[in-house]
């Protein structure tokens, strides 16, 4: 049973590699709102703050807000990559992430190569990534470059391979950035039934977007952040307003 | 708008999606459920399970190695055996100089320093390495949930890929020379063994702290050229008469003896044992302590 469930979440990011002392001056001198010092010393960025939210079997939720507010953050939390410095966060339900295409993929390695490595880092069995590399060429529909290491495609190429990789899964949860709206006309209209069906057959799907088009099309239920705070939750209707 | 689309494709490409998920074996890596509590981050048991489920997907791990040694190599014709060739030529080169030098002859010593040096490069090339597991894995590390033992892992295979293209040499010298070290040379393989366990974990305790501390890559790498000097790697441990004692309070030379008495068919003292198992396991407490500690931070820290 998918079931996704924040209580308190709070996500900071320490600013490691960074000239912490000057910008501790610089921050003196203004109001920060989300760049404080914790109690070590450190600078973090507070990417997400107490944040409260159940998210049911059925529920197809967009995360919006402007850039930076923790839509991606928040994603990648509920992905099991970062984990809270305060509160709780329980995810009940495969996850299937598709928030960064190219994550993972070896340019210089062949099509079929990366295939078969996507299908390791799923933790199948090699058989099973072999059987999946099968339907990834099938839709990929790259011909003999899907044996040409994948830093010789064209940008259109790698698109449609990410897209076929990225899309060769049935999770219960799926998490989704935006990236995956920006394709080129021509080729969303390729992508569409498939994504269709992905979205569909998921039990919950977080769509990370600024699109508010998408959101009306795809989506239940919506969540507005800014500056990692939740600012509106509830339908589609209330917070973006009747269309 | 984005999601515009012609009914041509749409009906053509139905028929290819759809067989997609027809397709039983459509795992996901990703854990069925999880909970992150910070009040209780249970630090101890998720730190146990991130190795156990590291050594499940050994082979992403032996991939990955692959795929890094392929890469290293990319376009040049002789490839990894350029590591057997540098290694050939730098034993001619040291091993007649010193022999002159130390005044031991020829064929007494190019054995011993074919075994020295390769055994050395395999422990320096190791924990140099080991320094950038995780940092080299970054980009997967920010986006996949994966066990960072499988980065450890994957440091662990590759080492073991590129030291096995010197083992030719050995056989080599010891054909030319006439050395026959016995069946005692499988002793080398507990040696292998303990050296295999330290890389694993100095991988994940290097490949941390060096995450988070990048100037720590530079500094271990002084530390091995220093070690490289003060262990006996060129020079036989006798040179130093009485001091030998002491030797196995370097950890380098503990660990290097294990493969090397065996294989020179002297086999290695019991204090040298010792010592080695000693060291591993002050390696193992302290990467897992700090594994344990920090492990749900790596991600903030590349």
């Amino acid at each position: 049973m998918a079931r996704i469930e924040a209580e308190g979440l709070a996500i900071e990011y320490p600013l490691y590699h960074h000239n912490a002392r000057s910008l501790k001056r610089r921050l003196m001198g203004s109001a920060p709102r989300r760049l404080k010092e914790d109690d070590s010393h450190r600078v973090v960025v507070a990417a997400l703050r107490n944040l409260t939210f159940t998210i049911e079997r059925g529920e197809r939720v967009a995360l919006i807000g402007p850039n930076g507010a923790g839509k991606s953050t928040l994603l990648r939390t509920i992905a099991g990559i970062y984990e809270p410095v305060a509160g709780r966060l329980r995810v009940e339900g495969e996850i299937g992430s598709l928030i960064d295409p190219a994550a993972g993929m070896e340019t210089l390695a062949t099509g079929r190569e990366n295939i078969i490595l996507r299908g390791l880092y799923r933790g199948m069995s090699e058989a099973e990534a072999e059987a999946m590399a099968e339907e990834v060429v099938a839709f990929a529909d790259l011909g003999e470059f899907i044996d040409v290491q994948i830093r010789g495609y064209s940008a259109g190429m790698q698109v449609r391979l990410s897209f076929a990789l990225a899309t060769a899964m049935m999770p219960e949860i799926l998490l989704m950035d935006e990236w995956f709206l920006a394709g080129d006309a021509q080729f969303m209209a390729r992508a569409e039934e498939r994504l269709k069906q992905l979205v569909t057959g998921a039990d919950i799907l977080v769509l990370a977007t600024h699109d508010m088009a998408t959101v009306r099309r795809w989506c239940t239920r919506a969540i507005r952040i800014e500056g990692g705070v939740i600012q509106q939750d509830g339908t589609v209707d209330e917070v973006l307003g009747e269309a | 708008m984005v999601w515009a689309m012609t009914n041509g494709h749409f009906t053509r490409l139905s028929a290819l999606g759809t067989s997609v998920y027809s397709l039983p074996s459509m795992v996901q890596t990703s854990p069925v459920s999880f909970e992150h509590d910070a009040a209780h981050p249970r630090r101890g048991e998720r730190a146990r399970q991130d190795i156990a489920d590291g050594f499940k997907r050994w082979r992403l791990a032996w991939a990955l190695a692959r795929t890094d040694i392929t890469h290293r190599y990319r376009g040049s014709v002789l490839g990894p055996l350029w590591v057997t060739i540098s290694t050939a030529v730098m034993l001619v080169s040291l091993g007649f100089l010193y022999a002159k030098l130390f005044q031991i002859e020829v064929g007494v010593y190019l054995p011993w320093l074919a075994v020295s040096l390769i055994v050395w490069n395999m422990i320096s090339q190791a924990v140099t390495e080991s320094c950038y597991s995780i940092t080299s894995a970054e980009s997967v590390v920010r986006q996949m949930p994966l066990p960072y033992s499988v980065h450890a892992l994957r440091t662990v295979f590759r080492n073991a890929v590129v030291s096995a293209h010197n083992l030719p040499l050995i056989a080599v010298v010891f054909l030319i020379f006439g050395v026959a070290p016995g069946w005692g040379a499988l002793m080398a393989i507990p040696g292998l063994i303990l050296l295999a366990i330290n890389v694993f974990w100095a991988s994940l305790l290097l490949g941390m702290l060096c995450a988070r501390f990048r100037d720590i890559p530079p500094i271990v790498g002084s530390v091995m050229q220093i070690a490289f000097f003060l262990t006996p790697v060129i020079w036989k441990p006798e040179l130093i008469k009485e001091s030998q004692v002491f030797l196995p309070l370097n950890p380098f030379f503990a660990v290097m003896e294990t493969m090397r008495g065996p294989l020179m068919g002297t086999g290695a003292s019991l204090s040298v044992w010792i010592a080695a198992v000693v060291y591993t396991a002050i390696v193992w407490v302290v990467a897992q302590a700090f594994f344990t500690r920090f492990r749900n931070r790596v991600a903030f820290w590349v």
